[in-house]
């Protein structure tokens, strides 16, 4: 029953090869915490039920000295030192194995996408397809994204608990994440490194679809989308909270938050509005418009 | 700067707690001039330099701490029970866990059991104070102002609102201007004074003013755990020392060691932060091992399984503890190597810990436990700290931790530990004590009641929290999804109940004095270390003459010989410290000049420390040389305190 409900969760019931192992990791460690709660929680009911101060106990079952026992003490430091021996080897492959695009989508190229966190929302750029959306995001499935992370003011952490583990957005710095979907769907995705007072409305939607509908989107915005300007782009990043757009150009033409000339971007243009508070309420447009 | 922006205006809650603050200052106010006591808190509290006293008055503050800090997490629990509730705003929740998280670990944690060390230290090591009187009180009074000017943050200037761990460049002059972060910092660095001041004190205390005979390996285990301790602070809070003052110098003075402008490193922070920040949280689970072996022992009637074990196992935690502060970071993207190498020795912190755990359940082995409220949180502590470790060691593991991290996942692993490990520590040891410090013990029944209510409405409150973490819910958001209530509600209502818990605690403490049966022997659980040699209530100068040690568990074993260590023909004029107001006056000083700075008023802040700088000069031309107690003070203190 204990699994059947923890399948429901998100990190639990993961949509991508890179969730998938994560998941695999948590599960294969969680066997061997299982085993020492067990062998603790046994041993200290036994201790506690048993050597309780009661006035029937017997005289030899209480030795006051005892104080010590070589082997006892020898086993129960081997045994911790070989369980962080089997739990090392998974953990130092998965992580070599994160930092390069899951394997399973070894015949395409990644999708780039450049995320890019500003107070309080995200730009995502698609620089081969000259498009760039503000809080949600469209991928296709079985291929990975290659998210090349950056912030434009405070640090960030781009998180989609459903495809996979997180990574900080810093500016003037870009650390590179590679997710993957293997299920369409839409997936929520959010910022979860506090950053200031908008920072619990700082989330998006991940559309997750096969790869013609991905490319069918690709061509409507496009198509039908307007081109941002600098002036646009720069008002975008003041701090507060923005709905959904999508524009047909990127803001990498002019800055990429990523690189050291791109640090302090935003802070120079709006240095005085990040004092100005938003007075956010837990109200009703609790969705992006 | 006008009134409104000095005081903190349109918050319900906060002009409720400045009505609240006016009342009980007035109550005070009224109270000690009524029973004419002022005179008495001066010569008998602010001026001492008593160890036992000022432990006391740690101890009084962290608990009022411990209410004010709960309070914070009951209303952020009370926000969080229903998606669609607004009792706190996004600002007012970020201010919330921000004073929750700081005060909870450098203004709770750290003075409850700085608090014990001060009462217990030095009567378990045969001493008569502390190596250096005069700087152990100048360190509570650091404490107490720093903590004074934290709190005063809630009404005057606005709270900090970046988070306990304060990253930059959220916690930088451009993104939080105002004076919030400035309380954070200067807070910190005051009450740093005294917690580094306390290290050096301890340290030198446990190294030069053992009794005769007690070697380091005949020390008890608590002062063990003490010395480690102490080693830490001396080697861990320089690194603050420097992170704070270099944001402060960024945020006044416009430096730009951590900003995004002007080549800034704001990274560093997070390192220099950890540096110390990993550290700190053995310095406050260290000494809650120390307290537990202590426990166990007396109340198992048995030697602590595995001495010399436990001890190596503290000094190797207390290494190890310096190379892990990358695992608060696993995601900045410092490569697989780097993560790899932090993974491995994070994991190994199980191993001496998990040895500590077992040695524990060895001292129970052929044991006869007597289920006393200070046993029972002892106990509580192993399974509820297991729970926490191996949580922990999952954290540990940096590709699984980039899904846990920023989670209610990892919410819960450090509430498990710090909870259960440390705040199951104070109270085992306040319980533990008490007897010790203020002459009866707490009332067993009622002592209970708390217990039981704490330690469950923790499991409730904080076992969802693991489940929430795992759907994805990230810590520090003020609203959540309707997906996460079920088990938030659960998790609120549990600590509701630690609430209620921690009230029927106080409340005991109130019944007690009322109540209780008062002491006589001095030696109330039947102890084993020397502190329960001594009779209560304890002369000033604890030990009429000095003992002389022959093995650990010092009076377990006098007890068994049949020896005391009093004997009335062997008495000498004991040399004690005189008392004095300079601490409290010195950090009175330093308080208003940390104040002065808080609003970037420079002139003020700098004749503050000119103020500072004045006491100093005064203290170092001050030839105090104390006093000696005579002979017959000392015989009629003793035969009324041991009632011969």
């Amino acid at each position: 029953m204990l699994l059947s409900g923890c399948s429901e969760l998100t990190v639990l019931d993961p949509k991508g090869p890179v969730g998938e192992s994560q998941k695999d990791l948590i599960l294969y460690s969680l066997v061997f915490m299982m085993g020492i709660v067990v062998v603790v929680f046994s041993l200290f009911a036994f201790m506690v039920i048993k050597y309780r101060d009661k006035p029937n106990r017997k005289e030899n079952d209480y030795k006051p000295d005892l104080h010590g026992n070589r082997t006892l003490e020898i086993i129960w430091t081997i045994i911790p030192v070989m369980i962080v021996t089997a739990l090392s080897i998974p953990t130092v492959s998965t992580l070599f194995d994160l930092e390069k695009p899951p394997e399973s989508s070894n015949d395409q190229e990644p999708l780039v996408i450049y995320a890019t966190s500003a107070d309080w929302k995200w730009f995502f750029s698609y620089p081969e397809q000259g498009i760039e959306t503000v809080n949600y995001l469209h991928i296709p499935t079985n291929r990975a994204i290659e998210f090349r992370l950056s912030s434009a003011d405070s640090m960030a952490s781009l998180w989609i608990p459903a495809l996979g583990g997180q990574k900080y957005n810093m500016t003037g710095m870009e650390t590179i994440l590679y997710l993957q979907a293997d299920e369409p769907g839409i997936y929520d995705g959010r910022n979860s490194n506090f950053n200031g007072e908008g920072f619990a409305r700082q989330t998006f939607k991940v559309h997750a679809e096969n790869s013609a509908e991905f490319q069918n989107w690709v061509a409507s915005i496009q198509n039908e989308a307007p081109e941002l300007t600098q002036n646009q782009y720069d008002s975008l990043l003041k701090p507060g909270l923005e709905g959904k757009m999508a524009f047909s150009s990127t803001h990498l033409a002019w800055v990429d938050h990523g690189t050291n000339e791109g640090r302090d971007y935003s802070v120079v243009r709006h240095w005085d509005a990040f004092g100005e508070l938003l007075h956010l309420e837990n109200g009703e447009n609790h969705e992006h418009k | 700067m006008q009134l409104d922006e000095f005081f903190v205006t349109g918050e319900p809650l906060i002009y409720a707690g400045m009505v609240a603050i006016v009342l009980v200052t007035s109550a005070i106010i009224f109270l000690l001039t009524y029973f004419k006591k002022w005179q008495w808190l001066w010569r008998e509290w602010l001026t001492t330099v008593d160890h036992k006293k000022i432990g006391i008055m740690y101890i009084l503050s962290a608990l009022a701490m411990l209410f004010r800090a709960g309070m914070d997490a009951l209303m952020m629990r009370t926000q969080l029970a229903f998606p669609d509730m607004n009792f706190l705003n996004a600002q007012h929740y970020n201010e919330v866990f921000t004073t929750h998280g700081t005060i909870m670990i450098i203004f709770m944690a750290m003075p409850f059991l700085i608090g014990l060390m001060n009462i217990v230290v030095p009567l378990q090591i045969g001493a008569r104070d502390f190596a250096f009187p005069f700087v152990n009180a100048l360190s509570f009074w650091s404490f107490f102002f720093g903590a004074l000017l934290f709190n005063i943050s809630f009404v005057i200037g606005g709270s900090p609102d970046a988070g306990w761990t304060s990253y930059t460049p959220l916690s930088g002059a451009a993104m939080s201007p105002g004076p919030g972060q400035n309380f954070y910092l200067l807070a910190l660095q005051l009450s740093g004074i005294g917690t580094l001041a306390t290290g050096i004190n301890l340290m030198v205390t446990i190294i030069k003013m053992r009794a005769p005979g007690m070697t380091l390996f005949k020390m008890p285990i608590f002062t063990w755990s003490t010395l480690i301790t102490s080693f830490i602070i001396v080697f861990a809070f320089p690194i603050l020392t420097i992170a704070l003052a270099l944001l402060t110098i960024d945020r006044i003075f416009g430096s730009q060691f951590f900003t995004v402008t002007g080549e800034g490193l704001p990274m560093m922070w997070a390192n220099l932060f950890w540096m110390w920040g990993h550290p700190e949280v053995y310095i406050v689970i260290l000494p809650a091992f120390g307290i537990f072996s202590e426990v166990i022992s007396t109340f198992a009637k048995k030697r602590l399984f595995g001495y010399n074990v436990m001890v190596w196992s503290i000094i190797l935690i207390a290494g190890l503890s310096f190379l892990v502060w990358v695992h608060h970071f696993f995601t900045m993207g410092a490569g697989a190597f780097v993560n790899s190498v932090f993974s491995i020795s994070t994991m190994a912190i199980a191993v001496p810990t998990g040895v500590k755990i077992f040695n524990w359940l060895a001292t129970l082995y052929k044991s006869k436990i007597q289920m006393t409220t200070a046993m029972m949180w002892a106990l509580a502590f192993i399974p509820s700290f297991v729970i926490g470790g191996v949580t922990g060691v999952m954290l540990g593991m940096a590709a699984a931790d980039y899904q846990f991290h920023n989670s209610y996942f990892l919410i819960a692993h450090f509430h498990y530990v710090l909870i259960a490990g440390t705040v199951f520590a104070c109270f085992a040891g306040l319980v533990y004590w008490y007897p010790k410090m203020f002459g009866h013990k707490l009332n067993e029944r009622i002592g209970k009641w708390s217990f039981w209510l704490f330690v469950i409405g923790f499991h409730v409150c904080f076992f969802p929290q693991y489940f929430l973490g795992l759907d994805g819910m990230p810590r520090r958001v003020f609203h959540i999804i309707p997906e996460w209530m079920p088990l938030n509600q659960i998790a609120t209502v549990g600590a509701f109940v630690m609430g209620i818990g921690f009230a029927v605690f106080v409340f005991n403490i109130y019944y007690s004095y009322r109540h209780s049966e008062r002491e006589k022997t001095g030696d109330p659980w039947d102890g084993r270390t020397l502190e329960w040699a001594t009779p209560t209530p304890v002369p000033h100068y604890n030990f009429a003459i000095v003992p002389h040690v022959e093995s650990h568990d010092a009076h377990w074993d006098m007890k068994q010989k049949d020896k005391t260590i009093y004997n009335e023909s062997k008495l000498e004029p004991i040399h004690m410290p005189n008392s004095t107001g300079q601490p409290f006056i010195m950090m009175a000083i330093l308080f208003f000049a940390s104040f002065a700075l808080v609003f970037e008023w420079i002139w003020l802040a700098v004749a503050g420390l000119i103020g500072a700088l004045v006491m100093m000069g005064i203290r170092s031309f001050d030839y105090d040389e104390g006093h000696h107690v005579e002979v017959d003070e000392i015989k009629q203190t003793e035969r009324s305190a041991r009632r011969l």
